[in-house]
């Protein structure tokens, strides 16, 4: 009796935010409420030797200037908490909410002004006076780790934030028996967040000491519960953190934020709601978000193209501080060696400081990354050895009959890397065949005959999705005969609401219409962790199915005894349960709620807890490994350089699919992503540390006019880790857009021998290698 | 203090008299002092759409424009499109229809930018409707829901004329 999982139900959420009634942290107007800008260092590394904020509290409308000696915190001094501690961290350095004595990336928050409006606040941040002692400052990953390089951080002996590895096998005998070993050295550049609807934080400290309310627009708001009375030392029940409609989040927006502390603890002194919200500029220095990674690795394999090994060594670019623990490391590497079966693997991974923004993950976090390395030497291997790419791919995918698979890699846990399940082979054949990939040598050829270079580029990916403990749901049904539906989980346009109603609904015999959703209020469910890392789908899936499947049980229950029925004659259909052939034995759910809901001096039936709800936190019973394979296909400019994605297919698999319009968004959404992060968006910063890329016009995000259409096929292999059957779906669509595109292009180029180190691919830097390839030469 | 003017400005189709700050954008006095926040504000350097708004019927960047140019003219924001009685207007119908919106932060200027361009292109391709929105920025859903929205909002107007 299924009716709506699994069908393209469409949105709950979509009427309201269509006519302008969503309600984003920028929407609410608090009565009394004041606005804060933040002063942000202009240097990439200095010594503060004074600020003077005297000027900026005279100007009329400012009613407080606040520096990290202001905040009324337990203790001035101490940096913000290690969200995620690790033994691979050497120097666990976090930034204070607000600079001491020292600044080290340029955005970094030195001061507060409280005022009237936003205007006259950053009116006044002008007229504050810091005495900077400028330091040299280290930018490049790559040389920030050689001795003679400039501290990133006063006292410090070296950069060295952490280090780690992933290591399994017999890393040298596979080196010693390869009849081919290659190599590939490559440099990996992902940006930003890039949220539409910036960082935005509210703080209220609500009268009769009943705590603080915050709206921020984040990710998780039980990590900045946590995170916030930690530093406060106050009890988290003293801390209600709400996030409201929140505008993309891709990542930056799950960590732990500096003026999540400040804005807060201002607004308790000041006794007036405050708020403040990131204008653009901010966005791009404040907002963590990713960059470098320089790849040196060496692949052995035999003379088939069946890869033995890989190693070799990564250096990350980790900015300034450390907010997120090793997190965007660690995922860089594990998801090493991706679709693969490879038995012996070594990768080292340094974790460098550096003077620029922290780096926490995006879209996809550090999988990308690794995947791109992967799929990099399956490249090379084709080009070596004059076979296939594709047909590489099959000759060392890990197979169907293999599952479930460990791969020989550990997670941070130190469980092993587990692939559930999957049929990496059929995968592939379904996207080479959306792609037309047979017949693509004749439209090469065609093209060429027209002086137009067309190329076509194959990926494979794997994603670990749903990482737990867990990510609980509270099924009611209300007295009206309503379903109530609470999450901790909250939505960035996921459309969780309408997923989750989709699955109540069928437990319940309701349309999704009745089902009243609540998420992401710390005052409203107790406990939860967060939007991260393709996560909800397995994880609230699963509670929201127990938990109306519970709910469900003690409805049959009790109608049972209500209709002197025996159970497995009832039917539970449009919102009441009624006895099989008999229509007018039935009772409502709201008449069953009451029952359990009775006032002074009425009864609960023998045998049955008050309030006809249940919560479970059921999740799914590891991680569900979806995976993926693309093609893409390019023209390119070989005068301009200029790439374009003429078609682009995916055949994707995450399990059973809850809504595939809703998974289809998402892939769709995160190759765009992805095709940004390879032809694109680029973070740029000067040899001392400055930004050079701070708006759209100078970074540029992927647009309708450069996009193809994105043709998707679906396998529904299901999870056998969740009663569902589903993986995560929201990061599946990014992490092999880059090796598609930047396979796609070396192939346009084969007859100059094109081979692209660097992403994103543009157009200067693609006629620079066309040249250097002696592209007059070959004309 | 900051230079003040009284404007009157007709929104979704009410003349509403304010004074505010010479200043001030159009963006910041929709959100801010009239309180109608579906207007977003995604870059305020004119960029990625969202806060596009008609004024006098044309598309408009209102983080652009300042609110005292507004004065005189008639203004529609997102809150104005769908019918007095609640019925969505054909875009905002297709955008739910086809999964245009994930979300919502840059829908309002979607919608209205989509709106806008149907009204004088009733029979795009979708090329043309790639280019028409390549000065709106989505960076949840890839575009192509709302492309796909944006031609079946075109054809329902036509069928409706
Ligand atoms: S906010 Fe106006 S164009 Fe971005
Ligand atoms: S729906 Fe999120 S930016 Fe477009």
């Amino acid at each position: 009796m299924v009716r709506y999982t699994g069908a393209e139900v469409q949105r709950m959420e979509d009427p309201r935010l269509l006519t302008g009634h969503g309600r984003y942290v920028d929407d609410i107007h608090l009565p009394g409420m004041l606005h804060g800008a933040f002063l942000r260092s202009s240097h990439a590394h200095a010594r503060i030797r004074s600020i003077d904020t005297s000027a900026a509290l005279a100007l009329p409308g400012v009613h407080a200037v606040f520096t990290q000696a202001d905040l009324a915190v337990p203790d001035v001094a101490q940096s913000m908490n290690q969200l995620y501690p690790a033994p691979v961290i050497h120097q666990d350095i976090t930034q204070h909410p607000m600079a001491t004595d020292e600044v080290c990336y340029v955005g970094q928050t030195v001061a507060l002004v409280a005022a009237d409006s936003r205007a006259i606040a950053e009116d006044a941040l002008v007229l504050i006076d810091v005495d900077y002692e400028p330091l040299p400052a280290v930018v490049d990953c790559r040389t920030a780790l050689a001795d003679d390089a400039p501290m990133a951080h006063i006292g410090s002996e070296n950069n060295m934030a952490g280090q780690l590895k992933s290591a399994f096998g017999d890393i040298d005998g596979a080196f010693a028996k390869a009849d081919h070993v290659f190599t590939g050295s490559f440099m990996q550049h992902r940006g930003g967040c890039h949220s539409m609807e910036t960082r935005g934080v509210l703080a209220r400290d609500e009268p009769y000491g009943e705590g603080l309310t915050i709206w921020s627009s984040t990710q998780c708001p039980y990590l900045v519960r946590r995170a916030l009375a930690t530093h406060l030392g106050e009890p988290e029940d003293r801390v209600r953190i709400i996030a409201p409609d929140v505008g993309g989040g891709f990542g930056p927006k799950a960590g732990f934020y500096p003026e999540e502390i400040v804005i807060p603890v201002a607004a308790r002194q000041l006794g007036r709601p405050l708020k403040w919200i990131e204008d653009r500029r901010e966005h791009f220095t404040a907002t963590t978000g990713q960059r470098d990674q320089q790849w040196d690795l060496e692949v052995a394999c035999d003379k088939d193209g069946k890869m033995l090994g890989l190693r070799g060594v990564v250096i990350h670019e980790n900015g300034a501080y450390m907010p997120y623990g090793a997190l965007l490391p660690f995922t860089s590497v594990t998801p090493l060696p991706g679709s693969y079966a490879i038995p012996a693997l070594d990768v080292r991974l340094d974790i460098a400081f550096t003077n620029t923004t922290p780096t926490t993950p995006v879209r996809g976090a550090g999988r990308p990354y690794g995947i791109y390395a992967v799929e990099r030497m399956v490249e090379t291997i084709a080009r070596e050895l004059q076979i296939d790419p594709a047909e590489v791919r099959r000759r060392n995918f890990v197979r169907a009959d293999q599952m479930p698979y460990e791969t020989g890699a550990k997670l941070r846990d130190g469980m092993p890397v587990r692939y559930d399940s999957g049929d990496y082979h059929a995968c592939q054949e379904k996207a080479l065949e959306l792609a037309d990939y047979a017949g693509f040598k004749a439209r090469q050829d065609a093209a060429r005959t027209q002086g137009r270079y067309l190329g076509i580029g194959v990926s494979a990916c794997i994603e670990d999705t749903g990482v737990g403990p867990y990510e609980g749901t509270t099924v009611k049904i209300e007295p009206s005969g309503k379903i109530m539906v609470r999450t901790g989980a909250a939505s960035q346009g996921q459309g969780h609401h309408t997923m989750i109603a989709q699955i109540v609904s069928d437990q319940l015999g309701v349309q999704p219409e009745d089902i009243m959703f609540e998420a992401a209020d710390t005052g409203k469910f107790p406990q939860g962790v967060g939007t991260i890392g393709s996560r909800v789908t397995a994880n609230v899936g699963p509670s929201s199915f127990d938990a109306a499947g519970q709910v469900r049980e003690t409805v049959l229950k009790l109608a049972a005894e209500t209709l002197e029925a025996a159970e497995q004659d009832l039917e539970l259909e449009d919102g009441e349960v009624r006895v099989a052939g008999a229509p007018d034995l039935k009772v409502t759910l709201g008449e069953l709620a009451l029952k359990l809901a009775p006032m002074s001096g009425g009864k609960i039936p023998a045998g049955f807890s008050p309030s006809l709800e249940a919560t479970s936190y059921l999740g799914s019973s590891g991680s569900p490994v979806a995976s993926g394979s693309n093609v893409a296909e390019v023209e390119v400019d070989i005068g301009t350089g200029e790439v374009r994605v003429l078609r682009y297919s995916v055949a994707h698999d995450c399990g059973n699919m809850i809504n595939p319009m809703m998974v289809d968004g998402q892939i769709i959404g995160g190759v765009v992503h992805g095709i940004g992060n390879a032809l694109f968006e680029r973070m740029i910063y000067d040899e001392q540390g400055q930004p050079l890329t701070t708006n759209y016009g100078e970074y540029l995000l992927p647009l309708a006019s450069e996009m193809p259409h994105i043709d998707i096929v679906h396998q529904e292999t299901p999870s056998p880790l969740n009663p569902l059957g589903v993986k995560g779906a929201g990061e599946g669509g990014t992490i092999p857009a880059a090796p598609a595109i930047v396979a796609a292009i070396e192939n346009a180029l084969a007859d100059f021998g094109v081979v692209i180190d660097y992403y994103p691919v543009d157009p200067q830097y693609l006629t620079e290698l066309i040249d250097a390839a002696g592209a007059q030469a070959a004309e | 203090m900051a230079d003040k003017r009284e404007i009157t400005v007709t929104i979704n189709g009410q003349a509403q008299t304010a004074e505010v700050e010479t200043r001030t954008n159009l963006a910041d006095f929709l959100r801010h002092e009239l309180e109608l926040t579906g207007t977003h504000v995604g870059c305020e350097h004119g960029v990625c759409g969202a806060c596009t708004v008609l004024v006098d019927g044309a598309a408009v960047r209102s983080c652009l424009m300042l609110a005292v140019q507004a004065d005189g003219h008639e203004v529609t924001s997102v809150e104005g499109l769908a019918a007095a009685d609640g019925t969505l207007h054909p875009v905002q119908e297709a955008f739910w229809k086809n999964h245009g919106l994930q979300c919502g932060f840059c829908t309002p200027g979607m919608v209205i930018s989509v709106a806008a361009f149907l009204k004088d292109n009733p029979n795009p391709t979708e090329a043309d409707v790639r280019s028409a929105i390549s000065g709106n920025i989505c960076r949840c859903t890839g575009y192509q829901g709302i492309v796909a929205a944006a031609l079946e909002a075109a054809e329902t107007m036509r069928q409706e004329g």
